[in-house]
């Protein structure tokens, strides 16, 4: 069966005066089925949310696609639509909320309304079945005294009620993949944990495909069937959830996971990686990681390492010295 | 001996400003927090934003002024003091904010900026200033040489040690450390926790160290408060607050921590609900509301507990020496 969304060779360049233009995202290739969880994990500047705004077509101003990039949506490349085509994609077939819900919704605007304008942009529906679909998206998200909630204006709800809206606004018209970049980012860890517990009912209630772009991968353990590493701008390393935990291959997701404090783990010294993530203009060559990287061997240095499979076939990783081919 | 910094009983209410909200009920930010923390001694203080944890820091260094409460620094209270006095008392009482970019002089050069201290308190004569400056970057972890930079050529993180460098520069024996990694990636924020255990150990520095993440807190605190609604509602010994939370809040704040382990199966106690306003908290305790204890009753909405010995800790509970989270696998929603 094909994949719901299949994303082949994603490059995302920008034009940088005189100079090569920057490549914030290379060659990157991934598929979602149905329903499926699947989180895309790393730092800032990595390309992640490049890679999550390049799939409803809302890259911004200046950036190009490469030539042989393609995203398949349902087994159709939505890469070059027109910006007409790509609006029913986007209503209708994928939706996208950030981390941040104030800067997407109007402030002049009742909520209700703004999750209205949202039901009624790609079908025709009678005013009364409007309202009461407003009323229903609520409760589906969790939010008590839906008809209350629904007169209210953004400034008058908390971040955790605001991204609640949201995600309303982004169900509304039945999508089949919903791209969530890091939606609990800015909520305190009390809410945080409702939304995802919110987002992983959704997925299973609706059968709805959800990428999770987060830079904790905390919250992507026991929630995402597969995990995709960034670094980069290129995928180093992915799996289902439970290898990848368990026996990471890549040496940064080795870093990342050394790097994280832990709750239950004994207080004190942590193993950061070394130095920071580079920018686009400085990204090494090789493999980009080399700089930081404990493992890194002469060829390191001068080629770059495929992402292949080592010894699951569904968990490749990029690196020279994991794969055993250090010659 | 008296403790390096003693808090009793601190109180910061705001009012609304404006003539028409001139009535209005007061925001009680910080509504009666007391602790002591030692020489060479880190306290975490934990809670969600509107705690009001990082008014008490502010208040504690006085960058703000207390409704009520005293806070004493080697003794001394602060309040007491005459501006002079403050001002040379404040040299030992430093802060790291979140964003050491908003307190660093983008005009100026990172020597300027962390030389400024030095110089004003004249605690080195001006020829040497430059070469304490080179010794304190490097302390951080920077290149001397980063001198003559200025803040907007550095990464989050390096920004982060600059600031770091600026307290450091006029040897104070307590840092206030307002969510100093909350805004760096993994990877960095795992830097600078090594950087101020390290510089704890060398300079046996007392840190009131501010976060809402409960796990980056215990790598560095020996003991925790955790704050809700302007209160104190658990304090005690690090490892016992992490790891036998006795205040409902406490539980569900400790089970929020994402786990990087996928087969932890820890139970999760999502609460309902969000933290009330504190223009208008609940008459009893103010965690009443989103309590999911199976012994809450009546008491609990008109009674405010106070904090009270319960096993190894402080609790603000009026049923803590129940469990709540061992009755309950899974808090009513």
């Amino acid at each position: 069966m094909k994949p719901l969304l299949d994303v082949v060779d994603l490059r995302v360049t920008f034009p940088h005066g005189r100079a090569e233009a920057l490549t914030p995202v290379d060659d990157v290739s991934f598929a979602i089925d149905r329903g499926e969880l699947v989180a895309l994990v790393g730092e800032s500047g990595c390309g992640k949310t490049l890679t999550g705004l390049s799939v409803p077509g809302l890259l911004p101003r200046g950036a190009e696609l490469g030539p042989s990039s393609a995203i398949r949506f349902d087994g159709v490349d939505i890469a070059r639509l027109s910006e007409k085509a790509m609006r029913q994609y986007r209503g209708q077939h994928i939706a996208m909320i950030f981390q941040d819900p104030m800067a997407s919704l109007n402030p002049v605007m009742r909520v209700g309304d703004q999750i209205g304008e949202a039901i009624t942009a790609h079908q025709a529906v009678a005013k009364r079945e409007v309202a009461r679909r407003v009323h229903a998206l609520l409760a589906e998200v969790g939010i008590a005294d839906p008809e209350g909630r629904a007169r209210s204006y953004a400034h008058q709800l908390s971040g955790g009620m605001r991204q609640r809206i949201m995600i309303a606004m982004a169900l509304a018209a039945e999508p089949e993949l919903l791209i969530a970049d890091e939606p609990t980012t800015a909520l305190d860890v009390t809410v945080q944990a409702q939304i995802l517990e919110l987002l992983d009912t959704l997925r299973q209630s609706r059968r709805m495909a959800v990428l999770l772009i987060t830079h904790d991968l905390g919250i992507v353990a026991g929630r995402a069937d597969r995990v995709l590493v960034m670094y980069a701008g290129r995928i180093v390393e992915s799996a289902p959830t439970a290898p990848l935990f368990e026996h990471p291959d890549h040496p940064y997701t080795r870093g990342l996971f050394a790097s994280i404090p832990r709750i239950d783990a004994p207080a004190g010294r942590l193993t950061p990686i070394r130095g920071s993530v580079p920018r686009p203009d400085a990204w090494p060559v090789g493999c980009r990681f080399h700089p930081r990287c404990d493992w890194r061997v002469e060829k390191c240095m001068h080629l770059r390492p495929p992402l292949v499979p080592i010894e699951r076939p569904d968990h490749p990783a990029a690196c020279w010295v994991a794969q055993g081919n250090t010659e | 001996m008296s403790p390096l910094v003693e808090v009793q009983d601190l109180v910061k209410h705001y009012q609304a400003g404006g003539f028409l909200s001139r009535n209005a009920p007061p925001v009680r930010a910080v509504d009666g927090v007391s602790f002591v923390i030692e020489a060479g001694e880190t306290l975490g203080l934990v809670g969600e934003s509107g705690s009001g944890k990082s008014t008490v820091g502010r208040n504690i260094l006085r960058l703000e002024t207390p409704t009520r409460g005293v806070v004493k620094f080697e003794g001394v209270d602060l309040a007491s003091l005459s501006p002079r006095d403050l001002r040379s008392t404040r040299r030992r009482m430093q802060i790291v904010f979140q964003d050491p970019f908003g307190s660093l002089n983008p005009r100026r050069t990172v020597g300027a900026s962390v030389g400024e201290g030095l110089e004003i308190h004249a605690l080195v004569p001006r020829s040497e200033i430059g070469a304490r400056v080179a010794e304190l970057l490097e302390e951080v972890g920077l290149d001397p040489d980063y001198a003559t930079r200025f803040p907007h050529e550095f990464s989050g993180g390096q920004r982060q040690r600059i600031g770091i460098a600026r307290a450091l520069a006029v040897e104070p024996r307590f840092v206030v450390c307002d969510e100093p990694v909350s805004a760096l990636d993994v990877s960095v924020q795992a830097q600078v926790i090594n950087l101020l255990l390290d510089l704890r150990e060398r300079r046996n520095l007392a840190y009131l160290f501010i976060a809402h993440d409960l796990a980056v807190v215990r790598q560095l605190a020996h003991r925790i408060a955790v704050m809700y609604l302007g209160t104190i509602v658990e304090i005690g010994d690090a490892r016992t607050v992490i790891d036998a939370p006795r205040h409902p809040y406490t539980q569900a704040l400790v089970s929020a921590v994402p786990s990087p382990d996928p087969g932890a199966t820890r139970n999760r106690i999502v609460l309902a609900g969000e933290p009330p306003s504190p223009a208008a908290p609940p008459p009893g305790c103010p965690f009443e509301p989103r309590c999911f204890h199976p012994l809450k009753d009546d008491r609990c909405r008109v009674e405010r507990p106070g904090l009270r010995r319960v096993a190894a800790q402080d609790v603000a509970c009026h049923y803590a020496e129940v469990v709540a989270a061992d009755m309950t696998t899974t808090a009513p929603t």
